[in-house]
């Protein structure tokens, strides 16, 4: 009888019933042949996977991850809820030892979600990966959580979220942001000056295929896993990495996303992008999950690949072992990186733009950090939008230290109510979150 | 009139209904080596003294094919499965003659690779040799495109008795499931086929010539002529009957909890607003899982006869049955004895029961009458503990979409409906110890018997169309038409409501029992390549619900 070595909590939430609009990739067919591929396998009936139902999140659980301009209620819809609760489902049965490891099949998807939003970006509305964390952190007080996110996408929304937090490790797998949205995620942004390396960006040349990704995975990946050694491995799984995938230009197969998967193992998967839903997702989804559980899949092959004509060029492989050496090389200087990225107890300023592409909204950020090598140091973000909306919000880390805790306050109690429409305190030491 | 058979593991329970009540009933004991000769047994004793000619009706309900699971008495199937990407095929090999083959349909039923006639040629040498009569083919995702399961039966058919196709079993997903369910039909079918010919000729005799209806796990009946494609449908039909005749004294729009309380088990179940909730997915009993539907009932081995024991200090209940209650001649302590010592239960020899609550009673330190309150409490304990954790499982099913997250049904029972033996006498402890409503059904010892008898015959119907192909097909029903770009949902439920009909017509349905028709399952997509619609995909599931035929409820006894 078939019976998973590993016990694998799933979540399946398709949302049948919700798109972004009638004709965009996100929309309600995406996840139906994924279901039908699924089902079919009777991959529910085998012994040691467990469907879980998702859970409905909170306005306070999307607090301790965002600043949503004007109010949560307003960017959100009950989608965004249900699908963030996938994860947190799988989190819950996975911290509570229910399962070995867990992997949340949902959309809406969330990684383009910054710290403030004003709305979609990317197709993303909240971060369900950094909600997700957020909760485990506070529910279950694991300090150190790596995600690491293998969507062809630059992850920005949550390498923007952990921007400044040196205990989250957050890195991501993508193609080259000169050739693809969000074109971000250069080697060269490493995290804030608090958290220098903690933030790993690694760009691929599009026609990467498995042998590059897998290349990435055991010589970089890996070993900096094993080196910060985290209490949680967390994947955002998307999979427009796949060579038929309509938006993007990689070639990674359905049995490399399953290997990656084997090798990366970890605790929590959750579904993030993929958009070729015939020919990719069903069959990248199952490989996923067999990997996670443990169970064979070598059978989990696309009707149509042919691994010669997906081999990649030899040039390609040097550039991904050039990237490879850059950023283990950052990695490995973290620390002096750190000491030289600012005095202790000064501010840091930085300018943004941010343009929110799916909702069509221009936002302005001015950022401040207290310069701190004790805990991630507290900051406030003055973000104004085109929508109209102004906010100041002061995020206080959830290991802060006591000196950023008392700035953070202060920061809060100094900023001036006429020039905001809202002041809000993120004190993620007591989980509170304060509008004034 | 008509009549309800249900023949249990260890009783038979038979009755005779005309328009004005329980004419006869029957309870004899199963000859499980012989059950042609008490289904007989029990239809001459009901037709003595009555005319053959005015029985309207027949359903009979066996555990032919469930005991020949048990007992591994089973043709040898040849199968014949083919995957494509995916699971490896090996992990669902029913027995030595299986085989994977190549050929491969993706999910929207698009031939991926052909099926190679050769290799299938060289099969059928090979099962034939070995004396194989029986065979069962099944591609994965043959409810999409069943044609190679077609191009393997041309094949296979001159040189087997009867070749079985999964796309046949049912209209939903699950290649594992239709792989067992397809197999399961294949063993059973000659067995199944010779008892109920046999039966058939004999009622002949009798002057019995109406159609013979067979109860399924689902609560519905299907004609004898049907039952033979489909037996493994008969499987568990026995917890089916009693939850029927539970049907009469559910409430009206509010849930309910059905309790067969056995001599070994109890049956639990679940009416909503007196329709019996379904399996998801078909029968499951431990690793076995098919695609057969059936009533959501689960067993907990506990009953009247069940063994009570002392271990570690503590009260145990089951799950094992040595034999009778020590009141009625059995060797060990049970809940019956209890219910006897209670006073609660007037009938079997007291002396013998208070011997064996005794020594319950001794080890626990404590009177024979609070031994045996306490066997009695734990037992209702134990079976409501159960129920409530199935209770909780139903509500937490996982769901698809957004509207049924946020408006999904939650059952939530205001009644329970007890049967079975002990009923009368358990009826007012639960009550007493959950404060739900609780009756005992009255003829609570024949209800499965009668509701055999007035079930009516349910079917369901799963129908695909895909505009972007240009097809509208339901496989199971050997269904196919071509549709054009603007085919719409109104279409789409008009072909299955048809389509409906006639699969319960040709099941044996009386035409004034079909229209309580539900819609089970409606799904709409929009099919977009390139930012641009391409068609639509729409997926309808269409069901008679299982329920009683009607005229007859207020013929039956009220409590």
């Amino acid at each position: 009888m078939l019976k998973a070595s590993n016990k694998t909590g799933l979540v399946f939430f398709p949302a049948f019933d919700w798109a972004i609009d009638p004709t965009h990739p996100e929309r309600e067919e995406r996840l139906l042949y994924t279901q039908d591929q699924v089902i079919e396998e009777g991959v529910f009936d085998i012994s040691g996977i467990i469907e879980y139902k998702p859970e409905l999140i909170t306005t306070r659980d999307i607090r301790r991850a965002h600043f949503c301009v004007p109010d949560e209620k307003s960017i959100t819809t009950e989608s965004h809820l249900i699908s963030a609760g996938g994860a947190k489902a799988i989190a819950n049965a996975v911290l509570n030892k229910e399962v070995k490891n867990g992997f949340a099949l949902v959309r809406p998807p969330g990684h383009h979600s910054m710290r403030v939003s004003h709305g979609g970006r990317g197709f993303c509305h909240i971060n369900i990966e950094a909600i997700m964390v957020e909760y485990i952190r506070s529910h279950f007080g694991l300090k150190k959580i790596a995600v690491i996110d293998t969507d062809c996408h630059h992850g920005d929304g949550t390498n923007d979220i952990f921007w400044h937090d040196p205990d989250v490790l957050f890195i991501s797998l993508h193609q080259d942001g000169r050739t693809l949205y969000p074109g971000t995620g250069f080697t060269g942004e490493l995290g804030g000056p608090n958290a220098r390396g903690s933030n790993l960006n690694i760009p691929l040349p599009p026609g990467t295929s498995t042998e590059g990704y897998l290349y990435v995975i055991k010589n970089c990946v890996l070993p900096v896993l094993e080196e910060f050694k985290p209490d949680l491995i967390v994947n955002s799984a998307g999979q427009d990495n796949h060579y038929t995938d309509p938006l993007t230009n990689m070639n990674f197969s359905a049995q490399g996303y399953a290997m990656l998967t084997s090798l990366l193992k970890p605790d929590i998967a959750v579904l993030e992008g993929g958009y070729s839903i015939e020919g990719a997702l069903p069959y990248v989804n199952l490989g996923i999950i067999l990997a996670m559980a443990g169970i064979d899949y070598s059978g989990v092959v696309e009707p149509d690949y042919d691994p010669e004509q997906l081999k990649q060029s030899v040039s390609i492989t040097d550039k991904i072992k050039k990237t490879t050496d850059i950023v283990n090389n950052y990695w490995k200087g973290r620390n002096e990186l750190r000491q030289k990225a600012g005095t202790p107890g000064n501010f840091e300023i930085r300018h943004r733009e941010i343009f929110y592409d799916t909702d069509n909204i221009f936002e302005r950020q001015k950022e401040k950090i207290r310069i701190c090598r004790d805990c991630g140091g507290c900051f406030e973000i003055d973000s104004s939008a085109s929508t109209g909306n102004h906010i100041l919000g002061v995020h206080i880390p959830i290991n802060a230290c006591k000196t950023c805790i008392e700035e953070g306050y202060r920061l809060f109690d100094q900023a001036d109510k006429s020039k905001f429409d809202q002041i809000i305190l993120q004190d993620r030491t007591k989980d509170i979150y304060e509008i004034k | 009139m008509i009549i309800g058979i249900d023949v249990g593991g260890t009783h038979t329970d038979a009755v005779l209904l005309s328009s004005s009540g329980i004419e006869k009933k029957i309870k004899e004991a199963t000859d499980s080596t012989d059950l042609f000769h008490t289904i007989l047994s029990c239809f001459k004793k009901l037709l003595e003294g009555v005319d053959p000619k005015k029985i309207k009706r027949i359903v009979i309900s066996t555990t032919l094919t469930t005991n020949a699971i048990v007992q591994q008495d089973m043709n040898p199937v040849g199968m014949v499965v083919s995957a494509g990407p995916g699971i490896n095929p090996e992990f669902f090999r029913t027995g030595d003659h299986y085989y994977c083959v190549s050929g491969s349909i993706n999910h929207r039923g698009r031939e991926k690779a052909p099926v190679n006639e050769m290799e299938i040629e060289d099969i059928a040498k090979k099962m034939k040799k070995a004396g194989i009569e029986y065979v069962g083919v099944v591609s994965k995702f043959c409810v999409r495109n069943p044609s190679h399961e077609i191009v393997i039966k041309r094949i296979l058919n001159k040189h087997f008795k009867k070749v079985f196709l999964g796309h046949h079993v049912s209209g939903n997903l699950n290649f594992p499931r239709r792989i067992a369910t397809t197999h399961l039909n294949a063993a059973v079918f000659s067995l199944h086929k010779s008892f109920f010919e046999a039966i058939k000729d004999s009622l002949m005799q009798m002057g019995l010539s109406i159609p013979i209806h067979i109860l399924k796990a689902d609560g519905g009946t299907m004609s004898l002529e049907s039952s033979m494609l489909f037996p493994g449908q008969t499987v568990l039909s026995g917890p089916a009957a009693s939850i029927m005749g539970a049907i009469p004294y559910a409430p009206k729009k509010q849930d309910a909890i059905v309790l067969d309380i056995g001599g070994t088990t109890t049956d639990i179940a679940f009416l909503v607003n007196k329709t019996p909730l379904l399996e998801p997915m078909g029968i499951q009993r431990g690793r076995y899982k098919s695609l057969i539907r059936s009533l959501q009932t689960d067993s907990k081995g506990i009953g009247g006869d069940s063994v009570v024991r002392i271990k570690d200090k503590e009260l145990v209940i089951g799950p094992d049955r040595k034999g009778p209650a020590m009141a009625f001649g059995g060797p060990e302590p049970t809940p019956t004895d209890a219910l006897v010592v209670l006073g609660l239960m007037p009938d079997g020899n007291k002396e013998n029961a208070v011997k064996g609550i005794h020594q319950i009673a001794l080890e626990l330190g404590i009177s024979d009458a609070e031994a045996a309150d306490k066997i009695f409490k734990k037992c209702c304990s134990i079976i409501l503990k159960k129920t409530f954790e199935m209770i909780d499982k139903i509500n937490s099913q996982p769901v698809y979409t957004v509207h049924e997250f946020l408006e999904g049904y939650k059952i939530s029972p205001r009644k329970i409906l007890l049967l079975g033996g002990p009923a009368p006498y358990f009826a007012k402890k639960i009550e007493e110890l959950y404060h739900i409503k609780t009756i005992a059904v009255p003829e609570s010892s024949v209800a499965n018997a009668i509701g055999a008898a007035l079930a009516r015959t349910t079917c369901e119907i799963s129908l695909n169309a895909d505009t972007e192909q240009g097809i509208v097909t339901a496989h199971e029903e050997d269904f196919a038409e071509p549709i054009s770009k603007t085919y719409s949902e109104d279409d789409l439920i008009e072909t299955a409501h048809a389509l409906l009909k006639e699969k319960a017509l040709h099941s044996g349905a009386d035409p004034d029992n079909i229209d309580d028709v539900e819609v089970v399952e409606f799904q709409k997509f929009n099919i977009v390549r390139n930012f641009s619609p391409k068609g639509k995909i729409f997926r309808t599931k269409m069901q008679i619900k299982p329920g009683l035929i009607n005229g007859f409820e207020t013929i039956l006894p009220h409590p």
